[in-house]
């Protein structure tokens, strides 16, 4: 398994200057017919997503779903003590007094869609994940600080070791690299 | 530092490049030297204050909530002033973080992570008299938290107090996460620039392996919107649900409609001195001039301003309703809080938050930095005031004539609360020195709007950070 690993591609990657550079970029290898495309940037560039064409929304459903968990716990949780497991008569109010139970159930349901937006985003990005082939490009640690990396990743119908490298330096690219998914695989 | 700047119209300031961004904040947490003696000095007294807020928990678990000055009538004295004082300090940065990126105002930008740092130890220290002012906090668990316990019994959930249990949880949980959720990228980048091994693993064990990739930006902004989204009804929650600590009861000064607004103004009105209080000095010992500029300090000037005189209304329309309900227990209260023998602090909290703070009406007030400190300084004992007069001095003066009796706070109590400043201001400096004080990406962010989009100059994003 780790050897098979060794020989496997992660795709090409260049670095780019700009994020104007690196939209460019982005717009030509799309109309190239490129579709396994990734970019790596120190700050969220508005735009890109489009560009690329990747949409991806499920992290607001995952938080209204926490939001409703939390709302339906919250109200069980004090409508079980309250009514069924403890029942107390508090100055004559009924036990299920659900006005009074809705500040908890209100504070329940943020609690419940924050750590849905929390774990449903780090959960669908699949992180935390320590290592990543495109951790292997060249001046990568440029990516989190003053540059952009566009990649074509290697399993695109279209991609070709060398073909793919040509046109990545007509795209205006300071750098284009072929990425290995281990450090060690230099052929 | 100089004492008064000019107020210039940009949120970034100086020749800035990615790259010289980073080094200024970054450096910050990689390079120690830039450190100076300020650091330690103040690290040194938070720290000594720090101990005495130990000895003072230490006293007080030994010998029990005796120590305290707090007595029937007034069960409730600088505990439950010293954690209301606290959670309103914390608001300002939750509001800074979540309701000003709502509105987009992209100045919160250079300051939310720092506002919320703030929050959190803020709640840290608030955290901490709910569970003392138990007596044995190892036991609180059962009267704080809904668990099945060997009594068979459970908490009362309709009573406001396990509301704010529920509240306050809520809120230091929802906070980290919004915090931490902020710094994921900035870690990344200390990660990669960090040069020392320690620090490499460190930071990369922190920053989940973020690579800044396209799509994981895609879901982390919407994640980030909604936690600012969720976090924004939260907060206002929150410390009205502390006010109905006090508004649900019978007690007179306590049972008042006004309770609400003006608790979750007074929050943030109490949190944006304390953030001033903290960035004034930091801006000027780290030069962060460029990046906390004369401009956010305006804004933050006019945000007291403006919070400062609805908690002035609340003040005025408390008297007006202890009047209006021509019951003879508010109207003695009143009384007592104009004559009585803690009248000073009535006034001194009328001077503090609602006179005071007019100065910043001025424009050369706003810029000249030490007024600015001095009035943020007198706010922060104001708010604090205010839960004096409102906490203790209510209980003082009850129905019953049997239920007049005085209160008068012991040392352990001073001790105590200067010792949770010491937490505070401890927890402060060690994240001054370990994270980054203003978020990197977002400023970098910042940087390329104000760039204006490169070619395209685009006359809106322009406006909109400007």
């Amino acid at each position: 398994m780790l050897k098979s690993r060794t020989t496997l591609t992660y795709g090409v990657v260049a670095e780019f200057d700009s994020p104007d550079a690196l939209l460019e970029a982005a717009r030509k290898s799309r109309e190239a017919g490129y579709k396994r495309l990734e970019a790596f940037t120190p700050f969220p560039i508005h735009g890109l997503v489009d560009t690329v064409g990747f949409k991806d929304e499920k992290v607001p459903w995952i938080v209204f779903l926490g939001g409703v968990t939390g709302a339906s716990l919250g109200y069980l949780l004090q409508y079980y003590t309250s009514v069924i497991d403890y029942p107390l008569n508090v100055g004559g109010k009924s036990l299920n007094s659900t006005p009074m139970f809705f500040p908890v159930m209100y504070e329940c349901t943020i609690l419940f869609a924050a750590f849905g937006a929390f774990l449903g985003m780090l959960a669908l990005n699949k992180l935390p994940q320590p290592y990543h082939g495109a951790f292997n490009t060249p001046n990568f640690e440029r990516a989190s600080q003053d540059k952009f990396f566009l990649a074509i990743e290697a399993d695109d119908a279209l991609f070709d070791e060398v073909e793919t490298q040509k046109f990545m330096e007509t795209t205006g690219a300071d750098n284009v690299s072929l990425v290995k998914e281990s450090p060690g695989a230099e052929e | 530092m100089a004492a008064r700047e000019v107020l210039n119209d940009q949120l970034l300031t100086g020749n800035q490049t990615y790259q010289s961004l980073d080094n200024t904040i970054g450096s910050m947490v990689l390079d120690g030297r830039r450190h100076k003696k300020n650091w330690y000095v103040m690290l040194g007294i938070a720290f000594l204050l720090l101990n005495g807020f130990l000895l003072s928990v230490g006293w007080l678990l030994y010998q029990g909530v005796g120590v305290w000055g707090n007595n029937v009538p007034t069960a409730w004295a600088f505990d439950i002033i010293n954690f209301v004082w606290w959670i309103g300090i914390g608001h300002a940065g939750t509001l800074i973080s979540a309701i000003l990126l709502l509105v987009r105002q992209h100045w919160r930008n250079s300051i939310n992570r720092f506002a919320e740092a703030m929050t959190l130890f803020a709640v840290l220290c608030a955290a901490q008299y709910p569970l003392l002012h138990t007596g044995r906090p190892w036991v609180a668990a059962y009267w704080l938290l809904p668990y099945p316990n060997i009594m068979g019994i459970w908490p009362q959930f309709r009573s406001p107090l396990i509301w704010d249990v529920f509240a306050v949880t809520t809120y230091a949980l929802v906070s980290i996460l919004f915090w931490f959720v902020g710094l994921i990228p900035d870690l990344a980048t200390l990660r990669d620039k960090a040069t020392h091994r320690a620090a490499k693993v460190t930071f990369g064990f922190l920053s989940l392996g973020w690579r800044g990739s396209m799509k994981h930006w895609h879901r982390y902004e919407q994640a980030y919107l909604l936690l600012a989204g969720i976090s924004t009804p939260l907060v206002l929650s929150v410390h009205t649900i502390v006010s109905y600590d006090f508004a649900m009861s019978i007690v007179p000064g306590w049972n008042v409609t006004v309770f609400p607004p003006y608790f979750v103004a007074g929050a943030v009105f109490a949190g944006f001195a304390m953030v001033l209080l903290l960035a004034l000095p930091v801006r000027a010992w780290y030069g962060l001039r460029d990046m906390i500029t004369m401009r956010h300090i305006d804004w933050m000037c006019k945000i007291m301003l403006a919070t400062g005189l609805i908690v002035f209304y609340g003040y005025i329309l408390e008297v007006f309703y202890g009047y209006y309900s021509a019951s003879p227990a508010e109207l003695s209260l009143i009384d007592w809080r104009f004559n009585g023998p803690y009248a000073w602090a009535y006034w001194a909290l009328i001077a503090c938050n609602g006179i005071i703070p007019q100065v910043l009406w001025w424009n050369k007030a706003r810029q000249h930095l030490p007024t600015v400190f001095i009035v943020a300084l007198v706010i922060s004992v104001g708010m604090w005031l205010e839960r004096f007069v409102i906490i203790p001095m209510s209980l003082m003066r009850n129905y019953l004539p049997a239920s007049d009796r005085m209160y008068y706070p012991t040392i352990v109590d001073f001790t105590m609360f200067f010792g949770t400043i010491g937490l505070f201001f401890f927890m402060m400096w060690l994240f001054i020195r370990f994270l980054p004080v203003i978020n990197m990406f977002e400023m970098k962010d910042l940087l390329f709007k104000q760039k204006g989009h490169g070619h395209g100059s685009d006359e809106r994003e322009k406006e909109a950070v400007h």
